[in-house]
């Protein structure tokens, strides 16, 4: 597999002892009685995703009781560390959550101080959020912005609708009361504001809702299929699926819904648009020969590309890394996979059973669906290290997650 | 929490450090956090919507879901589910291909349509679990499309047929086997009738 991984593998040690004044004194080392362990048990950070090849980095976590530790430790875990006791970790976090948050983090390693604050204001989830988030920035990786909202389809019964909650589930609020089907939400990025699909007016449409104040419109509602819009990154155009044109292809317009132009001619039905991050492209998922593929066109018009997925069959619900360099989607070979492949095509990588995979802003933590029993799941899948833990659960089924970036 | 316990709490905190580090004086850091949580405006209750948008030529959609004697109305007319439930056509797995099988169907569809020039139609594409949910939503969609050539091909005129895809979202078998994904890959004909 080429990973093209030629680039900054940075030993955090190495990196931190340079910003670091020199403190390493006598008093710390008599301080800390355990000699440091041999390098070959350090995990390297790396600036680069590496999926499902990467070791995840141990960690301590003590002092923090209840929700405090619970939300600490879920972050942790979808971010690529793992517990261990002091003396095995690389890095010891610990505080107290006696009203609001005080957390440090240490390198055990260099004895390096990583962060030593006080969290006060808004809830005590939040404050153990932004420790995690500190204690990320600090050994030099893109912790996930805990700010940015999940969107998702729940349903309820014959009927499902648009919900809103934190990326780890908790605090869910609904968008939509349509009691009808309402399917593939999507964010506009650096907005409260997002598209999704409602047959509310007895058709599948896409409309156009503005969270903040609460104002929605329809956005596209040609006859047949109006579905899975997706925002450009600067927000100004939007790719979807229509069948007007008597299959389902892909299309993008202005955001005010002018400028309709036709990108794909195919006679196979395409789905799931979604934007490279420089806005160049728009990649979806087709069928060439009977052969379910990834493909691209340039979102100005032009001649579509298969971007190759070598290794998996039936690919299917791509999104693109927001650091361009990854294509996440579901491969369905029996059961339903999230795999991941280079932005240009070549071998694809399993990384987990689900489907329906959406990227965090940290172009490392991947949001998706599992299947379990006759329902769907939220998950959350740490792309290098492959592990996933589920979110907070809802009543209902829920699937389509769109992570906000 | 009061001032006291707060500062108690600083002060402890400071002092593990210092005793951990052992050497250099690291005061902490207090991050103010915004108060609450996003509130959505409007979350709990969209607001009405308005006409407009991109709207299909001359369409006017009524609102639907209300049963008149099992009616609905569709399109200002009103929908009978039962005068062609009996043809309703099952596909392959993952295919939009109209079967030779299921083509006496589209027949008798074919053939209640040229009898009254006043009806209409509207075809359903369904799918079964076994895809992604758009994918599904879009493969609804050419199944629906595929029932409106083959009518076509038989003389029926386009304009009086529209199509919707349920993709997987409307399965009339709920169960997690072949024997109910095979009832559920399904295209239904609903008749259109003047009110």
């Amino acid at each position: 597999m080429n990973l093209n991984l030629s680039s900054v593998v940075l030993p955090v040690s190495r990196r931190l002892r340079r910003a670091m004044p020199p403190v390493a004194c006598a008093v710390a080392l008599l301080c800390v009685p355990l000699p440091v362990r041999a390098q070959a048990d350090l995990v390297e950070i790396t600036r680069e995703v590496v999926p499902g090849a990467s070791r995840p980095i141990p960690v301590s976590v003590s002092g923090f009781t209840g929700e405090a530790l619970a939300v600490i430790e879920f972050d942790l875990y979808v971010q690529g560390f793992s517990f261990t006791t002091p003396d095995a970790a690389q890095f010891l976090l610990s505080g107290s959550n006696d009203g609001s948050l005080t957390g440090r983090a240490m390198d055990r390693i260099n004895k390096s101080l990583l962060v030593n604050k006080s969290y006060t204001g808004a809830t005590l989830r939040r404050q153990a959020h932004a420790f995690v988030e500190d204690f990320i920035r600090a050994i030099g990786r893109v912790p996930i912005d805990a700010s940015k909202k999940i969107a998702f389809k729940l349903d309820t019964g014959a009927n499902s609708e648009i919900y809103v909650a934190d990326f780890d589930g908790y605090g869910a609020q609904a968008v939509t009361r349509d009691n009808t089907i309402v399917a593939a939400p999507a964010w506009v990025p650096g907005r409260l504001a997002l598209y999704y699909t409602s047959y509310r007016l007895g058709n599948p449409d896409i409309f156009f809702h503005d969270l903040s104040t609460g104002q929605r419109r329809v956005f596209a509602r040609y006859p047949g299929l109006n579905t899975s819009a997706a925002p450009s990154p600067d927000g100004r155009r939007v790719a979807m699926i229509l069948s007007k044109g008597g299959s389902p292809d892909v299309y993008v317009a202005d955001a005010d819904g002018g400028n309709l132009v036709q990108l794909t001619h195919t006679a196979a039905d395409e789905s799931s648009p979604c934007w490279s991050p420089d806005g160049r492209w728009i990649c979806f998922a087709t069928k060439i020969n009977e052969r379910r593929v990834l493909a691209k066109v340039p979102a100005s018009g032009g001649a579509l590309q298969v971007i190759s997925t070598r290794g998996v069959s039936n690919p299917s619900e791509p999104d693109w890394s927001p650091d361009g360099k990854w294509i996440v989607f579901t491969a369905q070979m029996g059961g339903f996979e999230i795999c991941v492949v280079p932005a240009e095509g070549g071998t694809a990588t399993v990384l987990v059973s689900g489907e329906d995979p959406s990227w965090a802003g940290n172009s490392r933590t991947v949001i998706f669906a599992r299947r379990q029993g006759g329902r769907r799941v939220l998950s959350l899948l740490d792309v290098p290290t492959k592990q996933a833990k589920d979110a907070s659960r809802f009543s209902g089924s829920s699937s389509q997650p769109s992570w906000a970036r | 929490m009061n001032v006291n316990k707060l500062t108690y709490l600083l002060i402890c905190v400071v002092a593990a450090s210092l005793a951990a580090t052992g050497c250099k004086k690291k005061p902490v850091v207090v991050t103010p956090l915004p108060q609450g949580r996003t509130v959505l405006p409007g979350g709990e209750k969209p607001s009405e919507l308005p006409e407009g948008g991109k709207l299909g030529p001359g369409e006017q959609v009524g609102t639907g879901g209300g049963a008149l004697a099992g009616l609905e109305e569709f399109e200002g007319m009103l929908a009978d589910r039962a005068a062609l439930a009996a043809h309703t056509v099952h596909f392959d797995f993952d295919s939009a291909v109209v079967k030779k099988s299921e083509l006496p169907h589209v027949e008798a569809v074919a053939a209640a349509l040229k009898a009254d020039p006043t009806v209409k139609l509207l075809i359903e594409g369904h799918c079964d679990e076994r895809g992604t949910e758009e994918y599904n939503r879009a493969l609804g969609e050419r199944r629906a499309l595929a029932l409106r050539e083959a009518l076509v091909k038989r003389g029926v005129a386009p304009e009086r047929i529209r199509t919707i895809s349920y993709g997987e979202d409307r399965p009339v078998d709920p169960g997690h086997n072949e024997e109910a994904w095979a009832k559920n890959r399904r295209g239904e004909f609903v008749l259109l009738r003047p009110k």
